[in-house]
C-alpha cells in the first residue's frame, strides 16, 4: 500500500521543467548524511550465544529452579485437603433422595446430612469450597449473559438490562435484577459444618462469609443501586431471577454490607470459572488459637440444604475443605514442573560442560568479529 | 478515463481513423467544406487520481481490491451480521487503522499531484489568435492553437514547430525531464514555412497519440491559395514535446497537435507494471496454508460442537438456556453461522498487521539504500535511487546477473587511441610531440614509419569530422554553467588550439564515441567548428576553413549499426561518409580493401578497443538525385516510415570504399573485476549481453575476470558455424550437442550449496554466442527443433560460469532474460545497464538496475534501483540485498509464528468451553496484540538487524549462497517455525491448564476465573514471543533495546491501566483488576516464568548446538592485484594470456 505509490516523486515531472529555471545553476549536493543511523552503523551489542556463555546460565537456572520446585512441592504436600461429593448419584448417598426428587416448584427445602471423618487435623485458616463438575460456566452464551453496569448500580441498566441477558432479561414484564444466565444460576445450596466431639454432641463450626470475594469486586465493581440502605425500595419495579427463591435484596438480610449486588456469595459466583470443573470459595473457617487446630481430626457432619440440581446435565457437586499456603491451594503441578525443568537445565548444563571440554574450546571463540 | 471515453463518444468519427487532422489556427482549409471543429481533449494534465468528491469511494474501492483487505472486510462484516464471539471492533479497528493510514498517505500524495497539476495547468502561455497575442492559462490550449514559447520555458503541449527566432529555422531543446538526456537537441521548423503565421492556412495530418517519444509521423498541407497546395513531411525533428525546455532560442511558434493527456509525456507517465518479489509469493503460499489451518480449525470445532451437543443435557442445560430466536433458527443455518463464528474467532491467525508491517519495512528500509554514502558518487554528485521499494529483498536472491558492457562494465569514457588508414597504423603519441605532421606511427609491431598517402589521410580525417551528429557547445552557455559538465568534454586540453576564443567550447553528442572521434580528428589537426544552417565548417591542418553543405543525415540505429552523412563540398562534389561497425561496413565496401583493414580491426578488438570503420563514396549527380528523392519520399510516408527509410538507407550505403578504421578505448569501470569476482563468489552467474563485437566483449570479460585463464570457451558464433562446412542448422545442432556433452553431461554433479572454490580442479566453462546464432537457436525453422535447441542451449548456459552474448539487439537481450527467467526453478534475474538499449532487459528482469551513466537517463527511469557505478552493485547485492532478505524472511516467519501461538490456545480452549466460541483473551488483548504489543520489536528488527555485519558480508561473498533459492522462506524453515508456534501454543495453554486444576491461586484462598486464565496465557505469550525475537536479534542497537523492553513495559502498563478503571463505554468489565490480582499471586508469577523459560529453552539449545559459522572467515581470501587504476595493464595481460585458449 505504501510502496505502490512510492515513486510519486517521478510524476512531478510536468512542473520540474517549468520551475527549474533553465536547468541552470543549482547543483545542490545530494550527498547522504554521514550519520550512524543512516549508514546502519549504530553502535550495537552483538551477543553470541555459545556453549561457553550459556553453560553457567543453565547451572544457575537449575540451581534456582530445583529448590523452588522442592519448596513448592513440599508446601503443596503440606496442604491438607478434604473433598466430598454430595451430589447423590448412588443409592447409599444421603442426598440421593434430594437429588432424585428435586423439583423447582417445591416450597420446602430438601435437607440432607453427609457424615465424614477427617484423619488429620487442619491447622490455621481452613477454606471451604464448593466444587461443580461438568458445569460450563465458561460457555460463551453463559459468560456474556450479564450486565456489568446493572451490577455496578446503574439505575438505567437496572430498569433496562442489556440485551446480552436474554433470555433472562425480563420476567412477567419486569426487568430482572440481576439479569442474565450467570446470576440466574446462582449456586444456592447452603452448607453447614458440625464437629461431632467424643461424647457425640454436634458443635457448630462458625463459617465466615466475608473475605471470599476480590476486594475490588466487592467495593468497586459491584454496587447496589442507590446505596446499601433500603434495598427493597431500590429494587422496586424489578423482578427476581426466575430460578431464585428470594429476591436479590434478601440474599443476606442480616448484614446490609453483604446484601443485594454486593453479596459476596453472589460476587464469587459472578466471576465465571475458567474450566467446566471448578471450585469456588464458599466460607472461611478462621483459626481459633495457636494451640488447638482449626479442625481437629474426628467426625464431622455436613448439613446441606439441597437446592441446586446438577444431575440433569450430569454434573457433580463437591464440598472441599482446604488449607492454603503462600502459593494458594493444593496443586503439585507447579512443584513437579519446577523440579523437572530445573533438573533438565542442570542435566543440559552437564552435557554442555562435557561437550565444551571434550571438543576443544577454540571452536567456541566467536568467529564473527564484532 | 471517463473523459476519454466521453471524447470517444462525442468525436467518434475522428477517433476511428488512425490519423488526426488539425487545422492550424482553426482556419478551415476551404470555405466549401463544412468546417466541423474536431473534438480533442483539452490541455489539462490530470496526473491526480482523485477529486474531493470521488476520493472516498474510489480510494476505498481501490484499497478493497487488495485481496487481504477484502478478506478482513469480509471478516468484519461477518462479525457485524452474525452473532460472533468477538466484537466487530476487534477486527474493525485494525482494518480501519490500516485503511485510514493508507488513505491519508494516498490522499496526501494525490494532493501533491493536484498541486503539481495546477502549477502546470494554470501556467500562463501566449497564444496567437487572429493576429493578437493572448495570455492564456495552459489548460485552455486547444489542438490547433498557435502557441508562442520563449527561451527557457517548457512547452505546454506537443507542438509542431512553425517558426523560430533563429535564422537557420532551428531551435534547441533539452528533454531532461522527459528522458533525462540533458544535451541540446536540434529541432527544425517545417520546411519552407511562410513567415506570416496569420495568413497561414494549413492542415496537419498526423498519427493518433502514441507514447513513443522518438517517433512521430505527420504531413502538413499548406494552402497557399485556392489551387496550390504544398505538402511537407513532419517527423520527430519537427515535434516539440511537452515537458521539454526551449534553449538557446529566443522564441518559437508552434501549433498544438497533442494536448493534455494525449501528449507523449502524459502517455509515458502511465504506470509501469508492478513487479512482485519472490518473498511476496512465499507469503501468499504461507497465507494459503494458514487459511487452510484456519478453515480446518473452524470445521473441527463446528463438527465437535454438534457431536458434543448431541449428548443429553449438554446443549441447553437449565442454567444456560437459549433465546427464543436461537431456538427457532434452522439447524443448518446455525451450523453455518457457527462455522463463521469460529472463523472469526480464529481469524487473527492471518494477521492484518503483517501487511502493514511488511509495507512499512519495505518503505522505510529502502531509505537505507538512498542514504548509503558508499553509493554516493562525487563525480555526478548523486547517490543511489530507489524507484520501487517492493524488491529490496529480491536483491538478496539474485541468481543471474545480466550486464551490459558499454557504460556498465566499462566507463563509456571514450578515448581515441589509434586509427588505421589503408592498413597503416597511426597511433597518437601523447602531448605535443608532432605539431606539424600528425602521421606518427608507433610501436615495433608495425611497419615502421610507413604512411598512407596524404590525400587518404586527409580524406579520412574529413570523414571523421563530418560523419557525426556532434554539436559544438557555444561558449555563451558555458558561462551559465548549467550543470551539463559531464556531457561536455573540454576542448582545449592540449593547449594547442588555434583559436583561443574556442577554448571554452565543448562537444555535445548523444554517444561518447562520436566525441572521441571528433576529438581524435582534432588532435590530428582537423577541427570541427560547428554546424550552422546546414553547413558544416571544418578547420583543416592548414588553418583553412572548409565548408560543407549537410544534405542528409542517415541516422544511426542499433540494427543497422552505422550512420552516414551526405555532404556537398565547396567544389560541388557530393560525398557520402559512412561509419559503423565492421560487420555492417565490410559487406558494403569493395572487398579488395577489406583485408588490409580487417587485420587491424581485429587486433584492436582483441586489445579491448571499440572499433569503427569509415567508408566513403562519391555520389554522382544522378545518384544523389535518386537518393534524395528516395529519402524525401520515405520521410513523407505516413505508414511504415521507419522501414521505408531503412530500405532507402541500405540502397544508398552500397559500393562504398573503405578508408580506414578507428580504435577507441573504453576503460573498465572502477573495481569492475572485483565486483564481478565477488558476484561469482556469491554464486551468481554473470551474463554479459552486449551489442559490441565479440572480440572486444571477450577481452572485456577477461579483464573483468569473468573468464579466467583456465576457462574453456565454448563458442557458438557465426564463425564457428561456418567452420564445419556443413549446413548451418545441422552444424548448430552438432555443436550444441557437443557442448552439452562437455558442459552438462560430463560435469561432475554439483551438490546444491557446495561452494565452488577458486582453486577447484573442475573445469570452468565460458559460453559465447552472438546475436545471429541466438536468433537461429531461438527461432529455428521447425518447431520441435527449436525447443530442443533452446533447451540444450539453456542447459549449457546454466552450467557455464559465465556467458557472453555479443552482437545483441536490445530486444534479444530481453529475450535472453525472459528465457532464463522462465527456465526451470524460475531463477531470480537482475539486469543492469545504463543505456536506452538496456531498457527492455531492465524491464524484463526481476530486478532492473540502472546505472546513472552517460547515455541519458532512460535506463535509470525504467529501473527499480539506480546506482552511480557498477562497483556499487556489490554492496547493493551482498550487503543490502542479503540483509533485506534475512530481515524480511524473518519478519514473515515470525509473524506467522507469533499469530499461530497466539491463536492456538484459543483453539484449544474451545475443547474446554463446550465449543461455544468463547474467546480466551479479552477483546482488548485480541485487538492490541498485533497492533501494539508485538509489532514494534519486529519492525525494528526488520529494519536494523545485521546478523552478520556489513563488512563481513562484503568480504565473504560466499555468505550470499546461504540464502540463495529463498532459503529462509522454503517449506523447511516454515515448518520449523510452525512447529515452534504449535509447541509454544500447546505449552502456554496446557501449562496454565494444569495450574488451573486448582483455581485457588491466591494466598487468601480466593479463586481465579476464566479471564485470569486468559490473561496469564496472554502474558506468557507476549513475553515469550518478544523474548524469542530478542534471542534472534544479533544486532542490538539502542532502538532494539528501546522497542523490545518498551513493548513489554507498555504491555504491563496497558494491562494495569485497562484493568484499573471501570470503563464507562464497555458493556462488560471483564478485566477489572484481573491483571493486578494475577500479579498478586505467587503461583501465577511462577508459572509465567516457568513457561517462558521452557518455551525458549529449545531455541537456546538450538543456537548453542548449531554449527558455528567457522568456515567463512577461514576461507582463503582470493584477492586481485588491486586494480581499478591499472586496467591498461590488465587488458594487455589478458590479451596475451587468453590467446592460447582462444587458438584451440
Amino acid at each position: 500500500m505504501m510502496a505502490s505509490s512510492y515513486n510519486a516523486k517521478e510524476e512531478d515531472g510536468p512542473n520540474s521543467g517549468a520551475s527549474n529555471n533553465g536547468g541552470a545553476g543549482v547543483v545542490k549536493s545530494k550527498k547522504p548524511d554521514n550519520t550512524a543511523f543512516k549508514q546502519q552503523r549504530l553502535p550495537a551489542w552483538q551477543p553470541i550465544l555459545t556453549a561457553g556463555t550459556v553453560l553457567p546460565a543453565f547451572f544457575v537456572i537449575g540451581l534456582i529452579f530445583i529448590p523452588i520446585g522442592i519448596g513448592l512441592f513440599v508446601s503443596s504436600n503440606n496442604i491438607k485437603e478434604f473433598e466430598i461429593d454430595y451430589t447423590g448419584v448412588d443409592l447409599n448417598n444421603p442426598c440421593y433422595n434430594c437429588a432424585k426428587n428435586f423439583s423447582w416448584n417445591s416450597t420446602t427445602p430438601c435437607l440432607c446430612s453427609v457424615p465424614f471423618t477427617l484423619e488429620q487435623p487442619f491447622e490455621s485458616n481452613v477454606f471451604m469450597y464448593y466444587g461443580l463438575s461438568n458445569f460450563y460456566q465458561n460457555h460463551r452464551r453463559y459468560v456474556k449473559s450479564r450486565d456489568d453496569s446493572q451490577l455496578n448500580g446503574d439505575q438505567s441498566a437496572l430498569k433496562n438490562p442489556s440485551k446480552e441477558c436474554e433470555p433472562y432479561r425480563t420476567s412477567e414484564g419486569q426487568p430482572i435484577a440481576p439479569c442474565g444466565a450467570i446470576a440466574n444460576s446462582l449456586f444456592n445450596d447452603t452448607l453447614e459444618l458440625y464437629y461431632i466431639d467424643s461424647n457425640g454432641t454436634k458443635n457448630t463450626i462458625p463459617l465466615v462469609k466475608k473475605g471470599i470475594a476480590w476486594w475490588t469486586d466487592k467495593h468497586v465493581k459491584f454496587r447496589n443501586p442507590g446505596g446499601n440502605n433500603n434495598l427493597t425500595v431500590a429494587f422496586q419495579g424489578t423482578s427476581k431471577p426466575v430460578n431464585w427463591r428470594k429476591p436479590v435484596y434478601e440474599l443476606d438480610p442480616s448484614d446490609p454490607e453483604n446484601n443485594g449486588f454486593i453479596n459476596e456469595d453472589f460476587i464469587v459466583w459472578m466471576r465465571t470459572a475458567a474450566l467446566p470443573t471448578f471450585r469456588k470459595l464458599y466460607r472461611i473457617i478462621q483459626k481459633k488459637s495457636s494451640t488447638t487446630p482449626t479442625l481437629p481430626s474426628g467426625k464431622y457432619i455436613l448439613d446441606i440444604t439441597y437446592n441446586y440440581p446438577v444431575l440433569s446435565f450430569d454434573g457433580r457437586k463437591r464440598m472441599i475443605l482446604s488449607t492454603i499456603s503462600w502459593m494458594g491451594g493444593k496443586n503439585p503441578f507447579l512443584g513437579i514442573a519446577y523440579i523437572t525443568v530445573g533438573s533438565i537445565c542442570f542435566f543440559l548444563g552437564v552435557v554442555l560442560l562435557i561437550i565444551h571440554h571434550k571438543y576443544d574450546t577454540r571452536n567456541n571463540s566467536p568467529d564473527i568479529p564484532n | 478515463m471517463l473523459r476519454r471515453r466521453l471524447n470517444r463518444l462525442l468525436g467518434g468519427d475522428e477517433r476511428r481513423v488512425d490519423s488526426r487532422t488539425i487545422y492550424v489556427g482553426h482556419r478551415s482549409s476551404s470555405t466549401s467544406e463544412v468546417f466541423i471543429p474536431p473534438k480533442f481533449c483539452d490541455n489539462r494534465i490530470v496526473s491526480s487520481k482523485y477529486t474531493v468528491w470521488n476520493f472516498l469511494p474510489k480510494n476505498l474501492f481501490e484499497q478493497f481490491r487488495r485481496i487481504a483487505n477484502f478478506y478482513f472486510l469480509i471478516i468484519f462484516l461477518v462479525q457485524v451480521i452474525v452473532d460472533t464471539p468477538t466484537s466487530p471492533v476487534t477486527s474493525g479497528l485494525p482494518l480501519f487503522f490500516v485503511i485510514t493510514v493508507t488513505a491519508i498517505k494516498q490522499g496526501y500524495e494525490d494532493w501533491l499531484r493536484h498541486k503539481a497539476d495546477n502549477e502546470v495547468n494554470k501556467y500562463l502561455v501566449t497564444v496567437l489568435e487572429q493576429g493578437r497575442k493572448i495570455r492564456k492559462e495552459s489548460e485552455k490550449i486547444k489542438v490547433g492553437d498557435v502557441v508562442e514559447v520563449e527561451e527557457d520555458e517548457t512547452f505546454p503541449c506537443d507542438l509542431i514547430l512553425l517558426q523560430s527566432s533563429r535564422d537557420d529555422d532551428t531551435c534547441f531543446v533539452t528533454t531532461a525531464s522527459l528522458d533525462g538526456e540533458s544535451n541540446h537537441k536540434t529541432h527544425y521548423t517545417v520546411p519552407d514555412m511562410e513567415k506570416d503565421l496569420e495568413s497561414l492556412n494549413a492542415t496537419i495530418e498526423c498519427e493518433q497519440p502514441q507514447p513513443d517519444l522518438y517517433k512521430f509521423v505527420g504531413r502538413m498541407h499548406i494552402y497557399k491559395n485556392e489551387q496550390e497546395t504544398a505538402v511537407r513531411s513532419l517527423g520527430p525533428e519537427n515535434l516539440l514535446l511537452k515537458g521539454a525546455t526551449l534553449k538557446n532560442t529566443q522564441k518559437i511558434c508552434g501549433v498544438a497537435v497533442y494536448t493534455g493527456m494525449e501528449t507523449k509525456m502524459a502517455l509515458n507517465y502511465q504506470g509501469k507494471s508492478q513487479k512482485r518479489s519472490a518473498v511476496e509469493k512465499s507469503i501468499n503460499a504461507f497465507l494459503l496454508v494458514y487459511l487452510c489451518i484456519l478453515v480446518s480449525k473452524a470445521l473441527v470445532c463446528t463438527t465437535l460442537k454438534y457431536v458434543w451437543q448431541s449428548k443429553p443435557g449438554q446443549d441447553e442445560p437449565w442454567y444456560n438456556e437459549k433465546t427464543q430466536k436461537e431456538k427457532d433458527t434452522n439447524l443448518y443455518l446455525k451450523m453455518f453461522t457457527d462455522f463463521l463464528s469460529f472463523m472469526v474467532l480464529f481469524n487473527f491467525i492471518i494477521p492484518v498487521s503483517m501487511y502493514v508491517t511488511v509495507e512499512m519495512q519495505k518503505f522505510l528500509g529502502s531509505f537505507f539504500i538512498t542514504w548509503d554514502k558508499d553509493f554516493f558518487d562525487p563525480e555526478i554528485k548523486e547517490g543511489a535511487l530507489v524507484n520501487t521499494s517492493d524488491l529490496n529483498e529480491e536483491l538478496g536472491q539474485v541468481e543471474y546477473v545480466f550486464t551490459d558492457k558499454t557504460g556498465t562494465l566499462t566507463q563509456n569514457n571514450m578515448e581515441f587511441i589509434e586509427c588505421c588508414i589503408d592498413g597503416f597504423q597511426y597511433k597518437y603519441r601523447d602531448a605535443n610531440s608532432e605539431l606539424d605532421g600528425f602521421c606518427v606511427t608507433d610501436g615495433p609491431v608495425n611497419k615502421v614509419q610507413q604512411k598512407a598517402g596524404r590525400e587518404r589521410e586527409e580524406l579520412f580525417l574529413r570523414a571523421l569530422c563530418l560523419c557525426h551528429t556532434v554539436q559544438v557547445k557555444e561558449s555563451t552557455q558555458q558561462s551559465q554553467g548549467d550543470g551539463l559538465i559531464d556531457q561536455v568534454d573540454g576542448f582545449g586540453v592540449d593547449g594547442e588550439v588555434p583559436h583561443p576564443p574556442q577554448e571554452q567550447r565543448g562537444f555535445i553528442a548523444s554517444s561518447p564515441d562520436e566525441v572521441a572521434l571528433v576529438k581524435g580528428a582534432m588532435r590530428y589537426g582537423f577541427t570541427f567548428l560547428g554546424l550552422e544552417s546546414k553547413t558544416m565548417k571544418i578547420l583543416t591542418r592548414n588553418n583553412d576553413v572548409e565548408m560543407y553543405e549537410l544534405l542528409h543525415v542517415l541516422n544511426f540505429d542499433p540494427v543497422r549499426r552505422r550512420m552516414s552523412v551526405i555532404v556537398r563540398s565547396k567544389s560541388g562534389d557530393t560525398l557520402l561518409f559512412c561509419k559503423g561497425a565492421d560487420s555492417s561496413i565490410f559487406p558494403r565496401v569493395r572487398q579488395e580493401e577489406v583485408e588490409r583493414i580487417r587485420m587491424n580491426v581485429e587486433r584492436n578488438a582483441t586489445e579491448g578497443y571499440r572499433t569503427l570503420c569509415v567508408a566513403y563514396k562519391y555520389l554522382s549527380a544522378e545518384e544523389y538525385a535518386q537518393a534524395d528523392a528516395g529519402l524525401r519520399e520515405a520521410r513523407l510516408a505516413l505508414q511504415d516510415r521507419e522501414e521505408k527509410l531503412i530500405t532507402v538507407y541500405n540502397q544508398v550505403e552500397t559500393g562504398m570504399s573503405l578508408i580506414g578504421a578507428t580504435a577507441v578505448e573504453d576503460r573498465l569501470q572502477e573495481e569492475a573485476a572485483e565486483t564481478m569476482e565477488a558476484l561469482q563468489g556469491a554464486g551468481i552467474k554473470v551474463w554479459v549481453l552486449t551489442g559490441d563485437k565479440m572480440e572486444t566483449a571477450k577481452s572485456t570479460c577477461y579483464a573483468c575476470r569473468l573468464f579466467q585463464r583456465n576457462t574453456e570457451l565454448l563458442e557458438l558464433t557465426v564463425r564457428t558455424l561456418e567452420d564445419g562446412g556443413k549446413k548451418r542448422e545441422k552444424r548448430l545442432k552438432d555443436l550444441l550437442h557437443e557442448y552439452h556433452k562437455k558442459a552438462v553431461q560430463d560435469a561432475p554433479p554439483v551438490k546444491a550449496g557446495v561452494t565452488r572454490t577458486w582453486s577447484s580442479a573442475t573445469q570452468d566453462y565460458g559460453f559465447i554466442i552472438d546475436g545471429a546464432t541466438l536468433s537461429m537457436v531461438l527461432n529455428s525453422s521447425s518447431e520441435s527443433n527449436s525447443s530442443c535447441n533452446k533447451n540444450l542451449f539453456l542447459e549449457i548456459c546454466q552450467n557455464c560460469a559465465s556467458v557472453l552474448c555479443c552482437r545483441m539487439a536490445p530486444l534479444q537481450k530481453a529475450q535472453i532474460v525472459k528465457m532464463v527467467k522462465n527456465s526451470k526453478g524460475s531463477p531470480i534475474t537482475l539486469s543492469i545497464g545504463d543505456g536506452a538499449n538496456d531498457v527492455s532487459m531492465i524491464l524484463e528482469a526481476h530486478v532492473g538496475i540502472g546505472i546513472k551513466g552517460k547515455e541519458g537517463r532512460q535506463a535509470v527511469r525504467n529501473s527499480d534501483y539506480a546506482i552511480p557505478k557498477l562497483k556499487h552493485l556489490k554492496k547493493l547485492l551482498l550487503a543490502h540485498g542479503h540483509l533485506y532478505y534475512v530481515r524480511i524472511a524473518h519478519l514473515v516467519q515470525y509473524f506467522f509464528y507469533k499469530n499461530l501461538c497466539f491463536i492456538l490456545p484459543q483453539f484449544l480452549y474451545q475443547f474446554f468451553c463446550g465449543y461455544s466460541q468463547q474467546p480466551l483473551y479479552d477483546a482488548a488483548y485480541l485487538t492490541m496484540y498485533n497492533i501494539c504489543f508485538t509489532s514494534m520489536p519486529i519492525l525494528a528488527y526488520s529494519l536494523l538487524e545485521q546478523h552478520i555485519c556489513m563488512e563481513v558480508l562484503l568480504d565473504n561473498s560466499t555468505l550470499y549462497r546461504e540464502i540463495a533459492k529463498n532459503a529462509m522462506l522454503r517449506w523447511g524453515p516454515f515448518l520449523y517455525w510452525t512447529l515452534l508456534g504449535v509447541f509454544h501454543g500447546l505449552l502456554f495453554f496446557f501449562g496454565v491448564r494444569y495450574l488451573f486444576s486448582n483455581p485457588a491461586l491466591q494466598d487468601n484462598g480466593q479463586v481465579f476465573g476464566n479471564w485470569s486464565y486468559g490473561t496469564i496465557v496472554f502474558t506468557v505469550l507476549v513475553f515469550t514471543v518478544t523474548l524469542k525475537l530478542a534471542l534472534d536479534t544479533r544486532h542490538w542497537t539502542w532502538i532494539n533495546h528501546f522497542v523490545i523492553w518498551g513493548s513489554l513495559a507498555f504491555y504491563m502498563f496497558f494491562s494495569f491501566f485497562w484493568g484499573g478503571i471501570i470503563w464507562p463505554f464497555l458493556k462488560q468489565q471483564r478485566l477489572y483488576f484481573v491483571f493486578a490480582n494475577m500479579l498478586s499471586s505467587v503461583s501465577a508469577w511462577l508459572v509465567i516464568i516457568l513457561l517462558i523459560l521452557l518455551s525458549l529453552l529449545p531455541e537456546i539449545l538450538l543456537v548453542v548446538f548449531r554449527k558455528p559459522r567457522g568456515p567463512h572467515t577461514r576461507q582463503m581470501k582470493h584477492r586481485l592485484p588491486s586494480s581499478g587504476t591499472s586496467t591498461i595493464f590488465m587488458l594487455s595481460q589478458t590479451a596475451s594470456s587468453h590467446s592460447f585458449s582462444w587458438s584451440d
